[in-house]
């Protein structure tokens, strides 16, 4: 059982964003256009639904943030003109905003990888993870 | 034609082949692309909270200095940032003052930001372009893969038809090759994804090379050294015969009838790498 | 001096609990010329109304005041009461101190002074008028009948049946409409043309109806009661009154192109009746396509016709007619969803639109009523139904729902089980709407009795493989995405406003809303009027919507203009510009603006010192002026004044308001 809130996160994203979940009526099309779903825990538009209902703790412990891989195919198909990628980002960033320290860096990477991934593949990856 | 250059880190680094490649192409068809002074990394990813300020400096700073004249890079997501940051310039008043404040310089939010690829088809022209192939890529099997950042947001990037594209597979037409379609071209390769959830970024890039082999691609092109990476990274996997992995400007170069040595690029423009 | 009698209404206490009653009322006995206050619970009712006819009589008021309501709701009532006590109506005004000062204020501290106020402008204001008569005009009793689907012929029997004449204006060759081309109607699986080809028979036997097909309204002039109308009777190439209808000279006819009444997805000929049932079977040469017209060569129509009913020379012909009052169902258009890239419609023969498939149900449809899918005449196993494409979508698509997909979805799924009982159909819906008589059951039964597998969501990506289509979606509610590999994908493409609806609005003088359907004059209250009196509307040039509730709205459009056409004379508008020539320079600013065509120039004789001069100035034409009163706003001399709304009285008005209590 979840008690529906008004979370605080949600106001920071809405504001921040300029993406307002009230908007969407969950016709789960980002979903069906999103290239990386197997990977996810909640689908993009439960993502969405999550942030409707305040559902914070759910979201915060979520992977499917982390997955969105910022392709914006979501966004270039919604009918209510609502930006996912945006709001992924917020909710990357609630949680990164919340959190001492970075959460992935190169330290994270083996030597072999740091020489093998190109550079902007290297910059974005840890701009994903650090505030 | 000339224009202001912004290289980008990684075609300094592995994608040099798309920087070479580019630069002896373009001397061949008159474009004189002028590497700016003391440029530095375009971000790598804009920025989507619009209250992150701090990751629009180096792209704004990138903008300035090209003081007004085209601006051109090659590689999907320095164009891609460029192009978007200059759109929030445009947009976004109070943060136009906020950053060009902090910079220190004078920036309006004006001149063109371009692809290589809007270059040859909006400068140049693609039938100028055939015209001055002098090797044709005949019974060549081409395909396009365009991915996310030239494309998408189609409002700000303005590239092309993000549904249906066309400008690489016209591109393709110009050298001469087989245009073949391939229902993936324009899905995401799982972009860096590669750096932290590699198997996902290699599910996502085996479909597209599945779907080119479907069509019978020999080869791909691309213009994002990312993509280039996760879909050359998986090339060899698969069942098949094997779909090899182009840069854009190698294509071109070849058609142009161009032998690129490696390390050239860097010798002719004469900058020291940052 | 005038006599002037006040009158406040407590309206319950949707005005008394906000404005002092009490103190308006003293406050206007010492305003100039009043001679009589005083306040009633209720005005607007009968007893209130007698209380003001026997002050009229009783004080020998000749100006009345009342305090009350938003003159939208009352002014004509309360005139009407002293028109009876025998007043000119123009000399009673209306203070509107409930919507315009109870209703807007909680203090009654400050209510009160501003219904004061309010009051002492209208009687300043009604100092000032002037007894006004009402022009009256005559009616023709004809009506025009603009589109000639279902709607229109609905409306057409209607007014027919009533005794009077109509003509019915329609643009293709037949009439019929979207209507025709449907196979079945839901919820009852009648078959559309033999339900709707009687009526379309009626039409062209009915001797109160004149059909003109292949036509086209080009100009409208008037007003209501006398609208002057230019009609273009395109050349049809083939003499009417000899044509036997025998169709040898389309068998004949050596050159094809697509098939509008097929959605392009097969052929006709040059020289065509757009469907076996057409109304009138008479063909028409397209002259775009015809060999003889392009090239100079054929006339194989002409050597083949029996009855020498082929007329190459044919002229369009323009028609001049006069109508009292003009019903406009100019049904609607399916969207083409070509912009929609990741369906791939456009791209693949066996992605088609709804209407598309609805064809291919048809004995006369491009499959000859067997469905089977374009690319390789095999009947489809795997359906795959997409709705909600480019409707509920305001990024790249229309904002509203086009009300009727979900209902014809279901409609064709049940079809499809029935005409190839192996096959299954998958509907990707956002939400089922089945608000309708019958309609819920029916939505239904295609899920509980014609194995259809309602898939709640979108799909992202549909394209060729094999000789399937793989369509990728997704199913909400489980949370699942979902592969389909598809013979064919029917796209529930958004209903939307016809393509010239803005030119049509435009000769007609209505508006519309942001997606060009045109907008009725009350979206409650009077659904099927305009803002222009005389011209009422009906079916999905208005909204999308269905058969049912398209012929209700034919009828009641009907019935308002069977009631203006029985009329005999039509009260005018009584407050109408007039322009004092003497002052007026002649700069036409005015006829600029006007957007009825009721200023125009006229050149008039003054004299002058040395004689007579010759000057342009504005005259209005009452009989077409409304009384917007753009004219009086834009004239730079202010030699032009509203009747009924002079600067005068309207600055009689602002003094007194700027007067302190």
């Amino acid at each position: 059982m979840v008690s529906i809130i008004k979370s605080r996160m949600l106001e920071e994203m809405k504001l921040q964003s300029g993406q307002d979940p009230a908007c969407c009526y969950q016709c789960a099309k980002c979903s069906a256009a999103c290239p990386v779903t197997a990977a996810m825990d909640l689908l993009p538009h439960q993502v969405i639904r999550y942030l409707q209902l305040g559902l914070e703790v759910e979201l915060l412990e979520s992977r499917t943030p982390w997955i969105c891989a910022s392709c914006f195919t979501c966004a270039a198909r919604c009918p209510r003109d609502l930006d996912l990628a945006r709001m992924m980002e917020g909710v990357r960033l609630a949680i990164l905003r919340r959190r001492e320290g970075n959460m992935f860096g190169p330290a994270n990477l083996s030597p072999e990888q740091l020489a093998k991934l190109p550079q902007q593949a290297l910059v974005s990856g840890f701009r994903k993870y650090n505030k | 034609m000339r224009y202001r250059y912004f290289p980008g880190c990684t075609l300094k680094g592995q994608a040099k082949k798309m920087e070479e490649t580019t630069m002896a192409a373009a001397g061949a068809l008159g474009i004189e692309l002028q590497e700016l002074p003391d440029w530095q990394c375009c971000g790598a990813v804009f920025p989507l909270y619009e209250d992150e300020l701090i990751t629009l400096l180096s792209p704004v700073r990138t903008l300035a200095a090209a003081e007004g004249d085209p601006l051109v890079s090659l590689c999907a997501a320095c164009h891609h940032v460029l192009k978007r940051a200059q759109e929030l310039m445009q947009r976004n008043e109070d943060a136009r003052s906020k950053v060009t404040d902090f910079l220190e310089v004078d920036y309006n939010g004006g001149g063109r930001v371009l692809h290589f690829l809007e270059v040859l088809r909006d400068d140049l022209g693609f039938d100028k372009l055939a015209e001055m192939v002098k090797k044709p890529l005949t019974g060549r099997k081409m395909a396009a893969y365009y991915g996310c950042l030239l494309l998408r947001p189609a409002k700000v990037m303005q590239f092309d038809n993000p549904e249906n594209p066309t400008i690489m597979e016209d591109f393709l037409k110009a050298l001469g090759a087989e245009v073949v379609k391939t229902p993936y071209r324009t899905e995401c390769c799982g972009a860096y994804l590669s750096v932290t959830e590699e198997n996902v970024a290699r599910d996502t890039s085996s479909r597209i090379l599945d779907s080119a082999r479907q069509v019978g691609a020999e080869g791909l092109i691309t213009a994002c050294p990312l993509c280039y990476y996760n879909l050359e990274n998986c090339a060899g996997e698969n069942d098949g015969k094997p779909v090899k992995i182009f840069y854009f400007s190698e294509l071109l170069a070849e058609a142009l009838g161009l032998t690129v040595e490696a390390g050239s690029a860097k010798e002719r423009t004469g900058e020291v790498l940052p | 001096m005038p006599r002037t009698g006040v009158f406040i209404c407590h309206c319950g206490t949707n005005i008394a609990a906000t404005v002092d009653i009490d103190k308006v009322v003293e406050a206007a006995r010492s305003f100039p010329g009043v001679v009589h206050a005083e306040d009633y619970r209720y005005l607007c009712s009968e007893v209130g109304q007698d209380l003001i006819k026997k002050a009229i009589k009783e004080h020998n008021l000749d100006r009345v005041v009342v305090g009350t309501c938003s003159p939208r709701m009352h002014e004509n009532t309360f005139r009407k009461a002293a028109a009876e006590a025998g007043l000119n109506p123009f000399l009673l005004e209306v203070a509107n101190i409930r919507e315009q000062c109870s209703w807007v204020h909680r203090d009654i501290a400050e209510a009160t002074p501003k219904a004061v106020a309010l009051v002492r402008a209208a009687t300043a204001k009604a100092a000032q008028n002037d007894p006004l008569e009402a022009p009256s005009m005559e009616v023709e009793k004809r009506a025009l009948v603009i589109g000639g689907g279902i709607a229109g012929i609905q409306a057409a029997l209607d007014i027919a049946e009533a005794g009077f004449t109509v003509d019915i204006v329609e643009r293709e060759p037949s009439i019929g409409g979207r209507m025709a081309q449907l196979e079945k109607t839901f919820p009852t699986l009648d078959c559309s043309a033999c339900i709707l080809t009687p009526k379309m028979v009626e039409v062209a036997q009915h001797p109160n109806i004149n059909l003109l097909t292949y036509s086209e309204v080009e100009q409208v002039n008037g007003f209501v009661g006398q609208f002057d109308v230019t009609i273009r009777k395109k050349a049809r190439s083939v003499d009417a009154t000899r044509c036997t209808g025998c169709g040898i000279c389309h068998e004949k006819c050596p050159k094809k192109a697509p098939a509008e009444f097929e959605m392009g997805r097969s052929t006709r000929k040059a020289i065509y009746v757009p469907f076996p049932q057409a109304v009138p079977n008479v063909p028409v040469i397209d002259r775009q396509a015809c060999l003889y017209f392009q090239k100079g060569r054929c006339q194989i129509c002409a050597k083949e016709c029996p009855a020498e009913a082929i007329d190459f020379e044919q002229q369009d012909e323009l028609l001049e007619r006069r109508y009292g009052a003009i019903i406009v169902s100019t049904g609607f258009d399916q969207m083409d969803p070509s912009g929609y890239g990741e369906y791939g419609y456009g791209q693949h023969p066996d992605i088609l639109t709804g209407l598309e498939f609805e064809r291919l149900f048809n004995a006369s449809g491009p499959t000859g009523g067997k469905v089977v899918r374009f690319s390789d005449g095999k009947p489809p196993k795997k359906v795959v139904f997409i709705q909600c494409v480019g409707s509920r979508d305001k990024a790249r698509g229309m904002n509203y729902c086009s009300k009727i997909c979900c209902m014809y979805t279901a409609k064709q799924a049940i079809l499809l089980k029935e005409k190839v009982p192996d096959a299954r159909s998958y509907i990707f819906y956002i939400d089922v709407r089945a608000a309708g008589k019958g309609y819920e059951e029916f939505q239904r039964r295609a899920a509980e009795e014609y194995d259809v597998a309602y898939l709640r969501g979108q799909v992202g990506k549909i394209f060729p493989e094999n000789d399937y289509l793989v369509v990728k979606g997704v199913d909400s509610l489980s949370g699942k995405t979902i592969e389909i590999k598809a013979d064919m994908v029917v796209l529930a493409a958004a209903s939307i406003a016809r393509a010239d609806a803005p030119v049509v609005g435009r000769i007609l003088g209505i508006n519309s809303d942001s997606y060009h359907f045109f907008n009725e004059a009350h979206p409650k209250l009077r659904p099927v009027e305009t803002h222009t009196a005389g011209v009422f509307i009906a079916g999905a040039c208005q909204a999308p919507k269905d058969i049912p509730d398209t012929v209700a709205q034919a009828g009641a459009a009907a019935a308002k203009t069977v009631s203006l056409l029985s009329k005999e004379v039509l009260q005018g508008e009584a407050c109408t510009a007039v322009v004092n020539q003497a002052e007026c320079s002649g700069c036409l600013y005015c006829e600029a603006v006007c957007p009825y065509g009721a200023v125009s120039a006229v050149e008039i004789e003054e004299r002058s010192a040395g004689g007579t001069i010759k000057r342009t100035v504005a005259e209005v034409n009452a009989a077409l002026c409304q009384g917007c009163g753009s004219c009086t706003a834009i004239c730079r001399s202010g030699s032009i004044n509203l009747k009924g709304f002079s600067n005068e009285q309207i600055l009689a008005e602002v003094d007194a308001i700027c007067l302190q209590c």
